[in-house]
C-alpha cells in the first residue's frame, strides 16, 4: 500500500458525504494504521511521516492515537507472535503457569520479542475462546487447553520455526 | 445475486429458497466453524467430508458459527436424523459416512455422555445443556452457514424487516419495541425503546446507528458469536433501529481481537448490499442505510459510549461526561445523534418485530422480560454458551445446564458481570436471575459472562486479578480511576503475599466507595464492584490473610506455614531439589522445612507428587504469647 495514493473518500466510505475534510481525514487514521501494520508488522516511522503529510495530521497526534491502542506497535516484532490469554477463564485454568513458562524458557517478559526475532511474547484481555482454556493465541491460530504436552510442542515450533498444526497436537 | 427490487421480490425468494435450502430428503452435515471449535479441530473435519463428498455421497456440508457447547468441540450435527456429535476428528469422518449417512444409525462413540459409563444422548435437544435453552438471540447460530445470506433468508430472515417496511410506520416500530420493554443487553440494562425515541425525537436529519461489539469482558464471548454465526441478524435489527428513529447511517464497531467476526460481517455486509437490503432505496421504499464496520485496535475503555464513539473518529478512545448523551445534537459520532445498542439487543429486534411484544413479554420476567445469552466458563463441566429465559435461578444456570463443578468439588462464587461486575456466593444459588436481583446482589448483569469457581480458587486474588485488570486498562484521563485503582491494587498485592496490614479491608472499602463516586465513566465506576462484593460476601478469607496470613485455597504465595507430613512423605527428595533457598532440610529418615530459611515461594507445595507438603494456619499471635506464659 502507498500512502500517496490512499484515497480517503473511498476508505471512509458513504458517510464521507456529511463530514468535513478534516473529520474524514481523521476518521480513516485508525483504519489505515491496521493496514499498515498488517504489512509491516509494526508501525515505521517513516511511513508514520508520509502518513502525516497525506492526512495533513501532526505527527504528534498520530503518535498519540496509534501509542493508546495496545494492538499498534512501533518496534519489529517476532516471526511468531504468541499471546497468551489471560482473561478469566483462562487465569482460572492456570494461564500464569504457561506465561511462566515461556518466559522462563526463552528469557524474555511479556511484551518483549527475542533478539533474534523469533518470538514476541504478549499477554491478551480475552480472546473469547473461554471454554478451551487456557488459551494463547500463534499469529492469528488459538491454542486451546495448552496441558504441559501442548506446550512442549509449541516451544520446539517456536524454537525450530516448523509449524505444527494445534490439529495435529490433539491427534 | 440479483438486486431485490421490492418487497414481493423478496417473499418470492424466500419462498423459492424455502423448498430448495435444507431439503429433507438429503444428508446435511452441520459442522461447527467458531473459534473455538476451529481451534480443535473443525476444519480438519470439513475437510475430511469433503473428501467424502467427492467420493459420490450425496452429502451437504453446513459451516455454521457457533453451537454453544464449545468444550466439546469441534461438535456437528447430521441432518434429517439430527444426531449430535462432540469431539470429532478428522479419522471419525468415514465412521459418519458408514454409520450414519449409509445406514442412518448414530455413530455411538461420538455421541454426548455424561461420563463412560452414562447412556448417550442422541439428539441435540435432549442434552442437559440445550434442553432449558431458549433461543431468541442465537436462533439460528448453529443452524446456518453465516457466509450464505440464502440460509438466513430460508429460515425465515428479513422477514421482519419485510413486515416493518410494508405494513408499519416508524413509530409503530418503536411503539412494539417500547411496548415489549427489551432492555440492552450490554450491561445496564437500559430500555431500548427510550434510547431510540430519544434519539429520534433528537434535531437534526441525519442520525446514526451504532452497534457494540467491543465486548473485552473477559469470560465473555455472546457478541462475537453473534457476529460470527448469524451476522444477519444483527443487520437486521439495525435496519429495522434505522427505520424507526429515521437514520442513514450506520457502523459495527468490532474489537480486533475478534478478525473471523470481522470477516463474517464484511462477507454479510456485502451479499446484504448486492441483495439490495442495504444502501440506497431498500426493496424500493426509498429507505436508505449504509452500514460499514470498523475495527477497534485494543482498548477495553472503547467499549464505553463515548470512548467508542471518539474511536471511530479516530480519535484516543477517551470517554468524556455526559450530558450531552450520544442521543442528543453534538454527542453522537462526529456531533449527530447516534443510537447505540449492545449486539445481542440488536439481534433480539427483528424476532420482536415478527412475533409481537405480547410473545416477548411472555418469556423471563415481568421487569425483564426476554432472554439472556451467558458465556458460562470456568470450573464448570460443559462450558459454552447458553441463553435462558430471565428469571432462571443460578443453580439451574451451574447445575443443569452446565453439569456442575469439574470433579465434583465444591461450588464457591460465580463471578458475573465481568471486571465490572461482582462475585455471587453459593448462599444465593438460587437467585433469580435478571437484571434488577443481580444489581441487588452487589454484582450486575453485564455483558453475560458468567465464571464458575471452586474451593480452589482464592476470593483475594480473584479481586487483585479484575482489579489489575480495569488498572491496565484505565484509559488514564481522570485520577480517581487511574490512581484510585492503582493504589487499592497495592493494597491488594500486600494482603496476597502475606504483608497485610490491620485497617487495610476498611481501607479498600472506604476507596471503593470514593472511586465508585469520582470515575468519570463506567470502568472506573465499576472497577472496585468485585472488591466490594467479595468483601462483603468474603470477608473472612479477607481476614484470614490479614490477620492469619494464610490462604484456604492455597493460591496465594507467602502466606501459611510450610509443613512436610512425615506420615505421608516417602522420601523422594523432590522438594529439596526443587526449593531455591535450602530451607528443606533431610535428617537420615525424614525431611524438613526450616521456617527461618522458607520464603513460601509454594515451590515445593508444587513439587512434591503426593501431596505431604502442606500448607497450614499460622497459629495466631495471642495463641503463641499464651502458650510462652503457659511454659
Amino acid at each position: 500500500m502507498k500512502i500517496e495514493d490512499l484515497d480517503v473518500d473511498e476508505q471512509i466510505g458513504r458517510v464521507s458525504r456529511v463530514l468535513s475534510e478534516h473529520d474524514r481525514k481523521k476518521g480513516i487514521l485508525i483504519p489505515t494504521l491496521h493496514r499498515v501494520q498488517e504489512e509491516h508488522g509494526y508501525l515505521p516511522e517513516d511511513i508514520l511521516r508520509s502518513l502525516s503529510k497525506r492526512l495533513d495530521l501532526p505527527l504528534a497526534e498520530i503518535y498519540s492515537v496509534a501509542s493508546f491502542y495496545k494492538q499498534f506497535h512501533f518496534i519489529p516484532r517476532g516471526k511468531k507472535v504468541v499471546r497468551v490469554c489471560t482473561g478469566t477463564a483462562c487465569h482460572v485454568r492456570g494461564a500464569q503457569k504457561v506465561l511462566d513458562r515461556l518466559q522462563e524458557e526463552f528469557q524474555i517478559k511479556e511484551g518483549e520479542t527475542t533478539p533474534d526475532l523469533s518470538l514476541t511474547l504478549e499477554t491478551v484481555g480475552c480472546v473469547g475462546c473461554c471454554g478451551l482454556a487456557p488459551v494463547a493465541v500463534v499469529n492469528e491460530e488459538v491454542i486451546g487447553e495448552i496441558g504441559p504436552r501442548k506446550l512442549r510442542e509449541l516451544i520446539r515450533e517456536i524454537k525450530t520455526g516448523v509449524t505444527v498444526k494445534s490439529e495435529d497436537i490433539l491427534e | 445475486m440479483e438486486r431485490l427490487g421490492n418487497i414481493e421480490d423478496l417473499r418470492k425468494l424466500r419462498l423459492n429458497l424455502k423448498e430448495e435450502t435444507f431439503r429433507p430428503d438429503r444428508h446435511r452435515i452441520k459442522v461447527c466453524t467458531g473459534t473455538a471449535c476451529v481451534a480443535s479441530g473443525s476444519r480438519k473435519v470439513v475437510d475430511e467430508f469433503e473428501r467424502a463428498g467427492t467420493k459420490g455421497y450425496d452429502l451437504e456440508i453446513v459451516k455454521t458459527g457457533c453451537q454453544g457447547l464449545c468444550q466439546k468441540g469441534p461438535v456437528m450435527k447430521v441432518e434429517p436424523e439430527g444426531y449430535f456429535y462432540q469431539k470429532v476428528k478428522g479419522s471419525d469422518v468415514s465412521d459418519i459416512v458408514s454409520t450414519t449417512l449409509s445406514i442412518g444409525k448414530p455413530v455411538r462413540s461420538l455421541l454426548f455422555r455424561e461420563s463412560v459409563i452414562d447412556e448417550p444422548y442422541e439428539f441435540m435437544d435432549t442434552l442437559p445443556f440445550y434442553k432449558k435453552q431458549v433461543r431468541v438471540a442465537l436462533r439460528n447460530n448453529g443452524r446456518i452457514d453465516p457466509n450464505n445470506i440464502y440460509h438466513y433468508i430460508a429460515v425465515g430472515g428479513y422477514r421482519a424487516l419485510e413486515k416493518a417496511l410494508s405494513t408499519m410506520t416508524p413509530d409503530e416500530v418503536l411503539e412494539v419495541v417500547k411496548r415489549a420493554n427489551l432492555r440492552g443487553r450490554g450491561g445496564a440494562g437500559f430500555p431500548a425503546g427510550k434510547k431510540w425515541e430519544h434519539c429520534k425525537k433528537a434535531p437534526g436529519r441525519i442520525k446514526f446507528v451504532i452497534a457494540n461489539g467491543d465486548e473485552g469482558d473477559p469470560g465473555a464471548f455472546m457478541d462475537r458469536s453473534i457476529m460470527e454465526g448469524d451476522p444477519h441478524s444483527l443487520i437486521e435489527g439495525m435496519l429495522i433501529c434505522a427505520y424507526a428513529i429515521d437514520a442513514e447511517y450506520g457502523f459495527i464497531y468490532v474489537r480486533h481481537e475478534y478478525p473471523l467476526a470481522v470477516k463474517n460481517l464484511r462477507i454479510a455486509l456485502r451479499q446484504a448490499e448486492e441483495l439490495g437490503l442495504l444502501g440506497d432505496n431498500i426493496l424500493g421504499t426509498g429507505v436508505n442505510f449504509y452500514l460499514d464496520v470498523r475495527e477497534g485496535a485494543g482498548a477495553f475503555v472503547c467499549g464505553e459510549s463515548t470512548a467508542l464513539v471518539a474511536s471511530i473518529e479516530g480519535d484516543r478512545g477517551f470517554p468524556r461526561p455526559r450530558p450531552p448523551r450520544l442521543s442528543e445534537p453534538g454527542g453522537g459520532v462526529w456531533g449527530y445523534p447516534s443510537n447505540l445498542n449492545n449486539i445481542e439487543t440488536y439481534a433480539c429486534v427483528p424476532p420482536i418485530i415478527e412475533n409481537g411484544p405480547d410473545w416477548f413479554l411472555s418469556i423471563g420476567t415481568k421487569n425483564s422480560p426476554g432472554t439472556k445469552v451467558f458465556a458460562l466458563t470456568g470450573k464448570v463441566k460443559n462450558t459454552g454458551l447458553v441463553e435462558v429465559p430471565m428469571g432462571i435461578t443460578l443453580r439451574e444456570i451451574i447445575f443443569d445446564i452446565g453439569g456442575g463443578i469439574i470433579g465434583d468439588k465444591a461450588f464457591k462464587a460465580v463471578q458475573t458481570g465481568g471486571p465490572s461486575g461482582g462475585c455471587i456466593p453459593a448462599s444465593l444459588l438460587d437467585l433469580p436471575v435478571d437484571f434488577d436481583s443481580l444489581t441487588e446482589a452487589g454484582s450486575m448483569m453485564g455483558s453475560g459472562g458468567m465464571v464458575v469457581m471452586d474451593e480452589d480458587t482464592c476470593m483475594v486474588d480473584v479481586a487483585k486479578y479484575f482489579l489489575s485488570f480495569c488498572q491496565s486498562e484505565s484509559c488514564g484521563k481522570c485520577p480517581p480511576c487511574r490512581v484510585g485503582t492503582y493504589q487499592m491494587l497495592q493494597i491488594l498485592e500486600r494482603i496476597t503475599s502475606g504483608k497485610g496490614e490491620p485497617g487495610d479491608i476498611e481501607r479498600l472499602e472506604r476507596m471503593c466507595k470514593n472511586i465508585q463516586k469520582g470515575s468519570l465513566c463506567g470502568l472506573g465506576q465499576g472497577a472496585p464492584n468485585p472488591v466490594l462484593s467479595t468483601i462483603r460476601y468474603f470477608r473472612e478469607e479477607y481476614e484470614e490473610h490479614v490477620y492469619e496470613h494464610y490462604c484456604r485455597a492455597k493460591v496465594c504465595r507467602g502466606l501459611g506455614v510450610f509443613r512436610i507430613e512425615h506420615s505421608e512423605c516417602f522420601l523422594c527428595g523432590l522438594c529439596k531439589q526443587a526449593c531455591a533457598y535450602d530451607a528443606v532440610k533431610e535428617t537420615r529418615d525424614s525431611y524438613f522445612i526450616d521456617q527461618d530459611y522458607c520464603t513460601k515461594c509454594k515451590a515445593c507445595y508444587l513439587a512434591c507428587p503426593i501431596n505431604a507438603v502442606k500448607i497450614e494456619r499460622q497459629p495466631r499471635k495471642e495463641q503463641i504469647g499464651s502458650r510462652e506464659v503457659q511454659k
